[in-house]
């Protein structure tokens, strides 16, 4: 008996160890979620009710023309702003790759931007693209009289200005992943390439790609992540102007869970966001479970 | 498969930054040749190798390969193959692709290919793997591979980085074999890097032992091990290793003598180098199959450890252990006296201060 | 790193063509190389396009107002000042108070250091529990922690808005403080978990077999094992949550918002004319703990966002 009784403790502390993480599992990542389905389902508007409506919110969230304009600039913002964070961010590690002077000096020029908020962000380039004084100001001070770069007031750019700016804020992340990938790679690959006669955009191209698959899929599930979050560099470059030019999801819940007191519609967006993120993520979990399963195997 | 080329490296120099990591260095290889660079980690053999590849830039000197001077070729001009110790297959390429990559890029048409490199599979028995992925294959089937890549290119020399050092003891017995065979096969010259004295004395038809930046003894297997230049390449050629006893150089009524606290052995037969100082201080070096029973060298068992095939036996001669073979029926017990003879023509003395054979 | 850089994979060289006239001997001669100038004509120009908001934030903060309408953005200012600084500090007006950012950078560290220690020590419990003890249902637990760490903040934030009223600890520091240590916990407890399963199994086999009980070996064995992640810990959750915006708008209460909030609000809810150099001044300092943050640590920040946030 007496051997045993340690044991029992043992498993006990472990247990108490856990309660927290626990507690926050059940309470708040289940709880709470289904807290927000469940009110999506309901006619709830400045107070949550119990009527239970199925999935009428639904129907008026699609009906939106605000959600709809959020989920287009979402839509838009995210195809681009993945695209050309990715690219960018590869050819900046290739560039850094190849032996560089002042590599690490580079490296944290790409990356400083990442540390900053989005808040922060935000106004920098809200202040760069200001047409009054900003870069435009800068062209036809130079002497382009019809020198334009008002995008960040025409309802039609806007959007292309928040890519503008989260690129600036992400490539570097993208950077620092791609490059952590390319060293990874054997140097004796490298070797027997150029024993092979391979010109080094060949080697880039038929084997360095191929084997930077995580890498490309952990930059890629990053980036998604924060393209469905992204609310705060909306609100401080833009506030979703001019109009609702430059809405975002995030910002649809959020003004109408606070500001316009209609609950219901708030979590039927933010349930769709869940959906969304789901059918993102998903498959990469599973791709990476397997993938680590095979690997342990 | 019929170009053999020689090598030959004349007064290469390199340094990493500060760090210098071979000194003028002269070798010849013929063709046809295996020669193996043989040292511990860290004594400039890779080095070497990958200077001769082209991979790394030498800082002085000249490297000729098959009669051309090739010190500022591209690697692929060099007519080189060379097979490494990761195998560095690309990995998303069956192991058809590894091995036609590089000749499709050179541009070689697809027939010629296909007959390379079904050639070479079937020579390294690979045939059945061709569609195959490297992560679906082991660690021999790896290497096997990386051959082949070598051997399609159809080069006047191979390359080999320590190719079985990460294989576990059977299978890099086994391809060691693999690799012998090749080589009869192909009569190629081939040049091959490693740590392992053992596969160095089954491979090489020279070995060049390797150590702090040059080479410190260039010869035959049997040379190297029977008569090592000195007690670094003593030490380090053969298992068990040779046992060194310090002592000094005495003569007695005009034969010379080696003279340790308990021991005195006889040396007349043996084949000076140089002419001692009675008094000098020396050191012997015995390998254990040398040592033999029944002398009038005093000596006591302390331990003994079967090996199977026969039986190591650890003496204490004087104040020194010393190793002795013994067949595997011999009778031994720890404790026991063993009168001992040390054959002097199979002996090795080392001068004590700079450990040159005398 | 370790390895001399010239045994690294070695740059592909010039072009073969060298001079025929002398014997090749020694090293390859180098040439300038188109490619390698292309390569660095690249990088500078990428570097400046990073570079630049930071420049123009420092050099518009530093101009006087008329200036600023007068003067090209890109110009250095004539007649340098740190009056916006010291406005932006002490008296810009955020709505109706003009008590300057200070308020909120004093609030964003009454939220950051009891965050950073709550948040980090519930993760690395529980990435230690999660690595060393097989308790039931335990990569349920891992597996559900990991797939919240994808999901939007706005799913969970009116019910525990709800929740936190009825506790009594909305629009306080506390309830800021346990939302922060909520919302770390997928990232902090993949940290911890991915270190402790990298460490020898046998340490932990051999705090056992010394009598070691499961709060034991965690203070005593493995705590002071983890430096390194703690350290990356750190990193992460300062500079996570210094640049939070949401979480502390919703849950930190008028009172104690973070100086994210009060900088958005300086700058973008002033009524008539704005001081773009004041503004400017006050992102400064709003991104200055971050950046100090990187700047220090270095190569650690990378290994941050590589060990934790590539990884969840």
């Amino acid at each position: 008996m007496r051997a045993i009784r340690p044991r029992l403790a043992s498993r006990f502390a472990a247990l108490l160890g856990l309660a927290p993480a626990l507690a926050i599992l059940v309470v708040v990542y289940v709880g709470c979620t289904a807290w927000t389905i469940w009110i999506s389902m309901t006619s709830s508007r400045m107070l949550p009710s119990s009527n239970f409506v199925g999935l009428r919110q639904y129907e008026a969230l699609f009906a939106n023309e605000r959600w709809q304009v959020s989920v287009g600039n979402l839509a838009v913002f995210g195809v681009l702003f993945m695209l050309v964070s990715i690219a960018l961010g590869f050819l900046l590690a290739v560039a850094i790759d190849q032996r560089v002077r002042g590599e690490n000096l580079l490296r944290s020029i790409f990356l400083y931007p990442f540390s900053m908020s989005f808040i922060v962000t935000g106004l920098v380039w809200q202040w760069l693209l200001n047409p009054t004084f900003g870069i435009e100001k800068m062209g036809r001070d130079l002497g382009f009289a019809a020198f334009r770069f008002d995008w960040i007031v025409r309802q039609d750019m806007v959007i292309y200005t928040l890519v503008f700016a989260a690129v600036w804020h992400a490539a570097g992340l993208v950077m620092a992943i791609m490059l952590a990938g390319l060293r990874g790679i054997d140097e004796d690959i490298w070797k027997a390439a150029r024993i092979d006669g391979l010109p080094p955009w060949r080697v880039y191209l038929s084997v360095v790609i191929p084997m930077l698959g995580a890498s490309f899929a952990t930059a890629s599930v990053l980036l998604a992540t924060s393209v469905v979050r992204l609310y705060d560099l909306s609100v401080a470059m833009t506030n979703g102007g001019p109009g609702v030019a430059s809405e975002v999801p995030a910002k649809f819940v959020m003004d109408h869970l606070f500001e316009r007191g209609n609950l219901g519609l708030a979590t039927a967006a933010a349930t769709s966001m869940l959906i969304t993120v789901a059918a993102v993520v998903g498959p990469w979990l599973y791709w990476q479970s397997r993938r680590t399963g095979r690997a342990h195997a | 498969m019929t170009k053999r080329c020689d090598v030959s490296i004349r007064g290469v120099e390199i340094s990493f930054g500060a760090v210098r990591v071979l000194e003028k260095l002269d070798l010849e290889v013929a063709q046809s040749e295996f020669l193996v660079l043989l040292g511990p980690s860290g004594c400039g053999k890779s080095t070497l190798l990958n200077a001769i590849a082209g991979l790394i830039d030498v800082q002085a000197g000249k490297v000729w390969i098959g009669g051309r001077n090739v010190t500022w070729e591209e690697p692929k001009d060099r007519d080189i193959a060379m097979v490494f110790q990761s195998y560095a297959l690309y990995p998303r390429m069956t192991v058809r692709g590894n091995m036609s990559f590089g000749l499709k890029v050179a541009g070689m048409p697809s027939a010629e290919i296909e007959k390379r490199v079904a050639a070479a599979a079937a020579m390294l028995k690979i045939t059945e793997l061709l569609d195959r992925r490297p992560a679906e294959l082991s660690g021999g089937q790896r290497q096997r591979v990386a051959i082949g890549r070598a051997l399609v290119r159809d080069a006047g020399v191979y390359l080999f980085d320590e190719p079985l050092s990460n294989l576990d003891a059977q299978l890099r017995a086994e391809l060691r074999v693999e690799i012998k065979r090749l080589h009869h096969r192909l009569a190629a010259t081939m040049i091959y890097v490693t740590h392992d004295q053992i596969e160095a004395l089954t491979l090489a038809d020279r070995i060049a032992v390797m150590k702090d930046r040059v080479i410190q003894q260039l010869g035959t297997p049997n040379e190297i091990y029977r008569t090592p230049a000195n007690r670094f390449v003593a030490s380090f050629v053969g298992s068990p290793a040779m046992s060194f006893v310090p002592g000094s150089y005495e003569v007695r009524e005009g034969l010379p003598w080696f003279h340790a606290e308990g021991v005195a052995a006889p040396l007349q037969g043996y084949g000076f180098a140089d002419r001692l100082q009675p008094g000098a201080p020396i050191e012997l070096g015995v390998r254990p199959e040398h040592v033999e029973a029944g002398g009038d060298i005093s000596a006591a068992i302390e331990m003994v450890e079967p090996m199977g095939s026969d039986q190591l036996a650890w003496l204490r001669l004087g104040k020194h252990p010393v190793s002795m073979r013994l067949s595997a029926e011999a009778v031994a017990a720890p404790g026991a006296p063993m009168p001992i003879r040390l054959p002097p023509d199979k002996l090795n003395l080392f001068d004590a201060a700079s450990g040159r054979r005398l | 790193m370790t390895a001399p850089a010239e045994s690294m994979r070695p740059a592909w060289p010039n072009s073969p063509a060298a001079p025929r006239a002398l014997e090749p001997s020694g090293a390859r001669p180098r040439r300038l190389n188109p490619a390698r100038v292309g390569l660095y004509a690249f990088l500078a120009i990428t570097a400046l396009f990073f570079l630049t908001p930071l420049y123009v934030m420092v050099v518009t903060s530093l101009k006087e107002l008329s200036e600023i309408r007068s003067g090209a953005i890109l110009s250095l200012p004539l007649a340098p000042t740190i009056e916006p600084w010291i406005k932006a500090w002490s008296s810009a007006c955020t709505g109706l108070s003009c008590n300057g950012i200070s308020v909120g950078f004093f609030n964003s560290v009454a939220i950051l250091v009891p965050s950073v220690i709550a948040s980090i020590a519930v993760g690395a419990l529980t990435g230690y529990a999660l690595s060393f003890w097989r308790v039931r249902g335990s990569g349920v637990l891992f597996g559900a922690l990991m797939i919240v760490a994808f999901v939007p903040y706005q799913i969970f934030i009116y019910p525990l808005v709800r929740v936190f009223a009825f506790v009594g600890i909305n629009n306080s520091i506390p309830g800021i403080v346990v939302i922060h240590t909520i919302f770390g916990l997928p990232t902090m407890t993949l940290l911890f978990r991915n270190y402790f399963v990298s460490l020898p199994p046998e340490l932990f086999k051999a705090a056992r077999v010394d009598g070691a009980g499961f709060f034991r070996i965690f203070w005593s064995v493995m705590l002071p094992m983890a430096t390194p992640m703690i350290i990356v810990a750190v990193i992460l959750q300062v500079t996570g949550i210094w640049n939070d915006f949401i979480l502390g708008l919703v849950f930190a209460g008028r009172e104690n918002l973070p100086m994210t909030v009060q900088l958005n609000n300086i700058v973008n809810s002033t009524q008539g004319e704005r001081a773009y150099n004041v503004d400017m001044a006050a992102t400064i300092l709003t991104a200055l703990v971050p950046l100090v943050v990187y700047f220090a640590s270095g190569r650690w920040f990378v290994r941050g966002i590589a060990s934790g946030a590539v990884k969840g």
